[in-house]
């Protein structure tokens, strides 16, 4: 059985779509910048710290709109968690992506128009979208303006802290966007989920 | 160990009074050192009287009457800036003759020769860590002195009045740029001073450098010998200032693990040894970061094992899925 519901308005599908290319700039210009060989750069290294700085800018912005519409909209619904029975969901969803995901057992928590993520789903984008990008854009700035944010606020110090933190949660960003992109291929078909970003539709299994 | 005690415990007041004797020979010697400082500074004061301010006054011996008038400024020596400087324990005439002794100073003394740094500080064991030969031989084959006439000498950059050293030294970093990059400021962003020494406009330093991302951050954290001039192992601070097109313009020769910076900015540091473990380039993050230099060891290879369990993770998933598909 199959059915098509609409769960991504335009809005979402565009601040998504957008989200996932500025992501992408920021981890490629990034880890060029991290790696950084005289002898073989990947993207010479001033080029990526401006893509990096813009793309770092354009996210922000990007950012405020997602956060203004998840809380105007009824988006915001399915990032409430409900903590009750929280862990015994994320061990079923869990144990269905390990085991039953093989055995084409049908997936414990189907989409629906009043839960468009399914529990582990929903705890992970929590943790990336309210914790994750949040402090990666922080730090971001931080490290735009060290003069003012920096050595103002911390002394100074707070500048190789402050880094070690954008490097690290970007490698978490980073390691959430290759699971992200993978699990997109779990869906109805192969591209449906795919399909489903420029549509709006959400295709069932 | 007890007969030595013993010994010991016997002549404690031979060594007590030895004690005594040695500490009231350093306080001595201090004592006469610091005279000799007042000594000198008083005698400095006959000259800066004149010389340490823009105007001077004397009584003009025909009129009979007080003339002031303004120092040439080339003359004037800031009482402040020498009092800290490398030389201020020196006497003026250490280095002029005698004969400015007299007012007016007498006409001939406009062809004494002035000493060079190396006329003292070569061939001198004390001064031999700091390797003046070796400066000298740089500076001659710099532009400073290649495109220039006899004139550009060190004292162009490192006037024996005010010069303080401070890359030996435990000043930040900052402080340490903010004084060095005054030194080339002083006549790369001074129209006048810079057409003295030349018929060439002088290019604008902010619109040369435009292509510099975070201009700003730059300026205030690296000297401008960094990219200006080549390093030298043996010496502490490069003076090889090279033509234009010859400055570094590639962010990697110091946005790297192998960061020229560790050759030059930070050389002292280096050789002082203050490190942390597992940072490339440690020494750096004492007071600044600089992207692609200070990335940490452990980091890194905790990052790429975490990368592969990752997307072994996703093939093994991946594979799955294909193998198990409904066929």
């Amino acid at each position: 059985m199959s059915g098509k519901i609409y769960l991504y308005p335009m809005w979402i599908r565009l601040w998504h779509a957008l989200n996932a290319i500025l992501i992408l700039l920021l981890i490629i210009s990034g880890v060029s910048m991290q790696y950084t060989n005289p002898a073989n750069p990947f993207i010479r290294f001033d080029i990526a710290v401006t893509m990096h700085n813009i793309s770092g800018m354009v996210l922000t912005a990007n950012y405020m709109i997602f956060l203004f519409g998840t809380f105007i909209t009824p988006n915001g619904k399915y990032y409430k968690v409900t903590l009750k029975g929280l862990f015994a969901r994320l061990i079923k969803q869990f144990t269905y992506y390990t085991f039953g995901i093989f055995k084409h057992e049908k997936p414990p928590f189907p989409v629906t128009k009043e839960s468009k993520f399914n529990p582990l789903q929903q705890f992970t984008y929590v943790i990336a979208m309210f914790m994750l990008v949040p402090i990666v854009i922080i730090t971001g700035w931080a490290l735009l303006y060290p003069e003012v944010v920096l050595t103002k606020f911390l002394s100074g110090s707070g500048l190789r802290v402050n880094d070690f933190i954008h490097v690290i949660i970007g490698f978490f960003v980073s390691f959430f966007m290759l699971v992200h992109i993978y699990f997109c291929t779990i869906g109805a078909t192969f591209v449906s989920n795919f399909k489903s970003m420029i549509t709006g539709f959400h295709e069932s299994h | 160990m007890t007969l030595l005690f013993k010994r010991w415990t016997r002549n404690v007041p031979v060594s007590f009074m030895l004690l005594i004797f040695i500490v009231m020979t350093m306080s001595l010697n201090i004592k006469a050192q610091n005279n000799k400082k007042a000594e000198n500074a008083a005698f400095n004061e006959k000259c800066l009287k004149c010389h340490g301010q823009s105007k001077y006054r004397y009584i003009n011996p025909e009129s009979g009457s007080e003339v002031t008038k303004r120092m040439y400024i080339e003359t004037i020596i800031p009482r402040d800036l020498f009092a800290e400087s490398n030389h201020k324990n020196f006497k003026c005439t250490d280095c002029h003759s005698e004969d400015y002794d007299t007012f007016p100073h007498p006409g001939h003394l406009r062809m004494e020769s002035k000493y060079a740094c190396i006329d003292c500080h070569g061939g001198d064991e004390a001064y031999a860590k700091f390797k003046f030969e070796e400066i000298e031989t740089e500076f001659q084959s710099s532009v400073h002195s290649t495109k220039h006439s006899d004139d550009f000498n060190c004292w162009m950059c490192h006037n024996p009045h005010t010069y303080k050293i401070n890359a030996r030294s435990d000043e930040k970093i900052k402080d340490i740029v903010a004084y060095d990059n005054a030194i080339c400021l002083n006549c790369h962003a001074d129209i006048t001073k810079y057409q003295m020494l030349t018929d060439k406009v002088n290019p604008n330093i902010l619109k040369k450098h435009e292509w510099l991302p975070n201009q700003a951050l730059h300026f205030k954290n690296v000297r401008c010998i960094e990219c200006h001039a080549r390093t030298n192992d043996s010496i502490l601070v490069a003076h090889n200032i090279q033509p234009k097109s010859k400055a570094v313009r590639r962010c990697v020769e110091c946005h790297s693990t192998n960061s020229i910076l560790m050759a030059s900015l930070y050389k002292y540091k280096v050789q002082e040894g203050r490190s942390k473990t597992g940072f490339y380039n440690g020494v750096i993050m004492n007071e600044g970061y600089v992207i692609g230099a200070n990335r940490n060891y452990y980091l890194g290879i905790l990052s790429l094992v975490m990368f592969g369990f990752v997307a072994l993770g996703i093939s093994i998933h991946a594979a799955l899925r294909i193998i198990k598909r409904k066929k």
